[in-house]
């Protein structure tokens, strides 16, 4: 039940911000921040976590094993259930979308002045269906959380968007969707083929793993998923509705989108993808290789090229989620910890870039660095603390995208030292284009007429949040590292269990 | 019943005759009183047709289906110069293409 | 006491935390004592910690905790002393700390005193770091953390677009040397299992045999970040740039400690180059051929502080000759003492920055000696070093080193002579400096005279230019890890002329540029030579090169993407979506007679259908 009130508090919490908003327009923000750090203090002290729990392997076909299962009838019929789980992955993952929440709430403190109800509304559903992504282990609740996710999501890009809103999020949502209905085909077609084989219906994760699917069927039901999820994180080239969809989004819009909901996707690739297809995703995974390679030296080409600071931080995104990739498809422990600090690190890094682009947007009316240039002596506190994330996106060790990176790369070394070595690059064109925004930022000849506000207490606040959160994550990652642990043991076992069963009975068959 | 008698086949060729005729005036008439009266042609030439088949078969329907026809048609003339008058009154045209307003 | 270790690096990153959150708002007094009194402090524990280390001698290792650990791969936050250690760490908290206190007044009137102390304690941190770790892993924190921290300060006076624009070339150029050095680590853990360096030397020797591919592969991916960061060719095109930041911050960071990380790398990792004997040739080749381009660039350049990057430059050439040939203990005694000299020089120059108006072109100083004295002795001092006259510190390290190249079998003499040739410019090129500027006329009056807080460190960085030589060798030994080099020594011909080389580069400076009694001015002004000139005055072209092959390129490039062509794809099926739509919302066009007209060959084709005529 505690899964289920995870979520439930979000959605109750959206609706009583919605309506408060007629008494006054400031309330449903401090409701949505109140309501986002009761849930995690929820989960903190109703969960009751101990290391000793978390340490536990889990069977991935064994749902008591797990931190949390919560399952529930829904429509037996078709073996649809209401089935909930948590395990150190979906743990980390829900903490850090609350985490990420709050902080976008904040950042959108000033930021949004219209409909402030509705915002604060469309915000905690989206951060429910998020948390509900993450912990659905039926297929057909999580494709349910899926799309749900993406309608409140839509709605802020759509509403409180800047110029070119309507097109962006017209764009973010026909990709979104399409590559959703791929990954339903993909899940009806188990679903039926499943029961071909054991003769029963059942969309559940655990009864799934074990299915028969094999050769080139299989191979089209992977490739299924893999669209959904790489259109998410994003990957080349399906990255395109990614920069249009942040730079127009509101601030807070842009922190959830990149700090939360890419993630949706890479935690769909490790949770999915691999388990329920090993051999043919093994297979698949010099394609995905070179796609994430490319995928990170070409977001960091193009985010020299962009004058928009929004767009030149989304295209780092691209070029960040590629890691990601990267590591999930060498698929050895090393890499797997490394896409899984990405994903966190990156989620820091990525939304308070957003976030000094959305407060030099709000001060300076335009997100052209072209027009900016020696805000530094404008805003010395904004630009020290740009000029850390700017370092930490760069990759700086001892901060958190560091230990992802060179995590990933060195496990990524031992599979295909080459795609490493390319990937590797991108210390050198990721520091140029992180270097140049700096410059033209922050650096240079100031506009000494210009009057700006400095960071307040709030965004200073905020922003050290984050700050320690990376130094954290960069200096003592351990307790990051043995949550994820256990799980990710347990995924790369399955796999190898399954690879070499496929391997001693019929290998020719898994590849097409 | 009068000793003479017309052979069907020569009313169901009327019939066809008359239906062509109403069909081209309603593709080739641009006026939409034109079309109107088109459109009742059809209707009159099926409903010979029926009263034709119905003395054929020596059956009631026939006639029974005219008198249907005989309302629909009538119906549909209400409401037909109805929106003859409103075109009228909007458009300051009988034309029917001036009445467009559809983008293609 | 060997205990207290982490707290040496400890002071230098409290202090700057400090500084970083109060954000400028402390008095400048109390930055000052602050910043220079951490590095003090540190100072003060390192010679603790080194007088109980010598006591025992043995290597000290320290974990603090366990940095990441997954399976096998387990970098851990850890110290390890050794001789090696101990002498880089007395250059950086020594010498760092008589720059700190330079600093102290050299940049008194500038606003950002809080934000410049902070970022160069942040320095002292990241390089104690570099020096002290275990591992690999934490000595590439250090390494990218010296890299920022320089980053930071050459970019300091940041108004300026081109202090921006070296700062950033300053970052990128290591950072090429940085990834490779990083798929070097790659390599070393996948074929090894470890990042840590005993460890690692040990499996090392144990599954490679000499002159194996791996290993070679390895130490040309080490010495390429060493070559970045050392900025050594073909990577050394940003120190010269570099020097658009503050010059205490060129002494410290681009003379004594920073730009000599390549060498403690390759010296930390000497068990490595020593199962790749190509990779040490390679270390030994760019050395020379560095410190000879170099060499003939600096006798060109007319900015003070470029002069004495690039001879920087050609120093730390001769200490990876040194690497290469193998004399490692020379290699880094030739660091202690550059770091002496050099950050003397670099201070001096600072100096007399500080005191003519911020002027950086020689020939607009002259007859300075009387003006400046105390600048003018420490000048001195550091030149004759640097040119490695008898008796002076430089005198000892380079004699150590031309020795021990010319004893290498096969390619060693030639490496002497090239060693030698480099000498001799070495000399030209600082007495030009020297004679240049503290001679001749006086074209510029000093508006102030340095402090005591300049005094002071100058004078005790003299003293140990000069003696430092008597005074370092001790420690060398103690570096105890290398290998001896063999006691065979060279004919006392080959000593002498080591030894008279320098002055003859001495006597040519003052003949030319002193005396007057020679007269280049026409062999200068000729077509030819004025190319030649115009040639080593650019560094070699390298910059035109690296503009013309990488920059240029790169930037066609991302301006030919910038306009997403991955768009392309879908907005030709947008395209195509829209042509449908087109051709469809034709038939909708609410014309009633196409409507009827349709729908009669509609039924009709129905019904043929249906009759089975079609």
């Amino acid at each position: 039940m505690i899964l289920v009130n995870l979520i439930l508090i979000l959605l109750v919490g959206g609706v009583i911000a919605w309506i408060s908003e007629r008494q006054h327009p400031n309330l449903p923000r401090w409701i949505a921040l109140l309501v986002i750090l009761f849930d995690l203090g929820y989960l903190c002290a109703v969960a009751d976590l101990s290391w000793s729990q978390i340490a536990v392997v889990p069977n991935p076909s064994d749902a008591t094993t797990w931190l949390f299962h919560y399952k529930a009838e829904w429509i037996p019929r078709f073996g649809i259930s209401f089935e909930l789980a948590m395990d150190g992955l979906s743990l980390l993952m829900v903490v850090l979308t609350l985490v990420l929440g709050a902080i976008s709430v904040s950042s959108s403190w000033t930021d949004i002045k219209q409909r402030t109800g509705f915002f604060e509304a469309n915000l905690l559903w989206t951060l429910a269906g998020v948390i509900g992504v993450f912990l659905a282990l039926d297929l057909f609740l999580f494709f349910l959380f899926w799309e749900v996710m993406l309608v409140p999501m839509y709605l802020m890009i759509a509403i409180w968007g800047h110029e070119g809103r309507s097109y962006a999020s017209m764009k973010f949502f026909i990709f979104t969707q399409v590559s959703g209905l791929m990954m339903l085909f993909a899940i009806l077609a188990l679903v039926v083929l499943n029961q071909h084989s054991t003769g029963v219906y059942s969309f559940s994760y655990f009864d799934l793993l074990g299915h028969n699917v094999g050769g080139d069927i299989a191979y089209w039901l992977m490739l299924g998923f893999f669209i959904a999820f790489f259109v998410k994180l994003p990957g080349f080239p399906v990255h395109t509705w990614l920069p249009d969809a942040h730079t127009q989004a509101p601030t807070a819009g842009s922190v959830i989108l990149a700090g939360i909901l890419l993630k949706t996707g890479a935690y769909g690739l490790i949770r999915f993808v691999v388990p329920l297809f090993p051999n043919e995703a093994m297979a698949f995974s010099p394609i995905a290789l070179a796609l994430g390679a490319v995928g990170v030296i070409y977001g960091a080409i193009l985010a020299f090229g962009q004058d928009d600071f929004k767009r030149m931080v989304a295209y780092s995104s691209v070029s960040h989620m590629g890691f990601v990739l990267l590591g999930v498809f060498a698929w050895n422990t090393l890499a797997l910890q490394g896409a899984v600090m990405q994903m966190i690190a990156h989620g820091l890094s990525t939304a308070a870039l957003f976030m000094i682009a959305g407060s030099l947007q709000e001060r300076l009316h335009t997100r052209d660095m072209s027009k900016m240039g020696g805000l530094w002596q404008n805003m010395p506190r904004m630009g020290a603390v740009a000029m850390f994330f700017m370092l930490a996106s760069v990759g700086l060790p001892g901060l958190g995208n560091f230990v992802a990176e060179f995590m990933v790369l060195i496990g990524l070394f031992k599979v295909a030292p080459w795609v490493a070595v390319v990937s590797a690059l991108v210390l050198i064109v990721g520091a140029i284009y992180l270097l140049i925004m700096m410059q033209r930022a922050f650096q240079g000849k100031p506009n000494e007429g210009l009057r700006l506000s400095d960071y307040g207490g709030r965004e200073m606040l905020t922003m050290a949040v984050m700050i320690v959160g990376l130094v954290w994550l960069g200096l003592y990652p351990q307790p990051v590292l043995d949550t994820a642990q256990p799980v990710l043991d347990s995924l790369t076992r399955l796999v190898v269990e399954v690879s070499e069963a496929a391997s001693t009975t019929d290998i020719a068959g898994a590849f097409p | 019943m009068g000793s003479v008698s017309i052979p069907l086949d020569h009313v169901l060729l009327l019939s066809a005759l008359l239906f062509i005729c109403g069909l081209l005036g309603l593709m080739m008439r641009r006026n939409i009183i034109f079309i109107l009266i088109s459109l009742e042609v059809m209707l009159n030439s099926s409903a010979v047709a029926f009263v034709a088949a119905g003395a054929r078969w020596g059956q009631p329907d026939g006639q029974i289906v005219f008198m249907l026809i005989l309302a629909v048609a009538a119906a549909e003339v209400a409401v037909g110069l109805g929106l003859v008058l409103q075109i009228q009154r909007r458009f300051k045209s009988l034309d029917m293409d001036d009445a467009n307003r559809m983008r293609g | 006491m060997l205990k207290l270790l982490p707290l040496i690096p400890l002071f230098p990153l409290v202090s700057s935390i400090i500084l970083m959150v109060t954000l400028g708002k402390l008095p400048k007094r109390m930055v000052a004592i602050l910043g220079a009194g951490s590095v003090g402090m540190a100072a003060l524990i390192t010679l603790l910690v080194g007088l109980a280390f010598m006591e025992t001698g043995q290597p000290h290792h320290q974990v603090l905790w366990t940095w990441m650990r997954v399976g096998e791969f387990s970098p851990d936050i850890a110290f390890y002393l050794d001789g090696l250690t101990l002498v880089m760490m007395s250059v950086i908290t020594g010498v760092g700390f008589l720059i700190h206190l330079f600093s102290t007044e050299f940049m008194e009137d500038d606003n950002s005193f809080s934000r410049y102390f902070a970022y160069l304690n942040m320095f002292v941190f990241a390089m104690l770091i570099l020096v002290m770790a275990d591992n690999l892993l934490l000595l590439y924190l250090g390494w990218e953390g010296v890299g920022a921290c320089s980053y930071l300060l050459v970019g300091f006076w940041y108004q300026n677009p081109d202090n921006g624009a070296a700062a950033r070339k300053a970052f990128v150029v290591t950072r090429i040397g940085d990834t490779a050095m990083a798929v070097g680590l790659f390599l070393l853990f996948t074929e090894l299992g470890t990042l840590d360096i005993q460890p690692l030397a040990e499996a090392a020797k144990s599954q490679w045999e000499v002159g194996d591919t791996l290993p070679v592969v390895a130490c040309l991916l080490l010495l390429g970040g060493a070559v970045g960061k050392s900025a050594q060719l073909p990577l050394h095109t940003w120190l010269p740039d570099a020097m658009a930041g503050p010059t205490p911050v060129s002494a410290l960071i681009h003379a004594a400690t920073m730009v000599t990380a390549g060498v403690y790398l390759i010296a930390r990792t000497h068990e490595l180059f020593l199962l790749a004997p190509p990779a040490m040739l390679a270390v030994a080749l760019v050395g020379l051929i560095t410190s000879l381009m170099a060499a003939f660039t600096a006798l060109n350049q007319h900015d003070i502080k470029r002069i004495l990057a690039y001879s920087t430059i050609s120093q730390i050439g001769y200490m990876f000759l040194a690497l290469g040939v193998g004399a490692w203990a020379a290699g880094i005694f030739h660091l202690v003492t550059h770091a002496f000299f050099k950050a003397l020089l670099f201070l001096a120059a600072g100096a007399v920055i500080h005191c003519l108006h911020h002027e950086h072109n020689i020939f607009k100083m002259g007859g300075l000696r009387t003006r400046l004295p105390v600048v003018f002795w420490s000048f001195l001092i550091g030149s004759a070093a640097l040119a490695a006259l008898p008796l002076t510190s430089g005198f000892f390290s380079k004699d150590m080193i031309l020795l021990q190249a010319y004893e290498l079998p096969g390619v060693g003499p030639w490496l002497w002579v090239g060693g030698l040739l480099g000498a001799l410019l070495t000399a030209m090129y600082s007495f030009r400096l020297v004679f240049v500027v503290f001679f001749g006329e006086t074209k510029m009056e000093p508006d102030k005279q340095p402090g005591v807080r300049m005094a002071v460190p100058l004078s005790l960085l003299c003293v140990l230019a000069l003696v430092g030589g008597f005074f370092a060798l001790p420690l060398v030994p103690l570096a105890s890890a290398f290998p001896v080099a063999s006691e065979h020594h060279p004919s006392h011909l080959i000593e002498g002329i080591s030894i008279a080389v320098p002055l003859i580069g001495l006597a040519i400076a003052y003949f030319i540029f002193l005396g007057g009694q020679w007269k280049v001015d026409g062999l200068v002004n000729s077509a030819s030579g004025q190319m030649l000139r115009k040639f080593w005055f650019s560094g070699w072209a390298m910059d035109w090169l690296y503009d013309k092959f990488w920059v240029q390129p790169y930037k066609s490039l991302t301006h030919l993407l910038r306009r997403e062509c991955m768009d392309d794809i879908y907005n030709t099926i947008v395209k195509f979506c829209q042509l449908l739509y087109r051709v469809f919302s034709y038939t909708q066009a609410g014309r009633l007679r196409w409507y009827a007209t349709s729908m009669v060959f509609g039924m009709i084709v129905v019904i043929a259908l249906l009759q089975g005529v079609i």
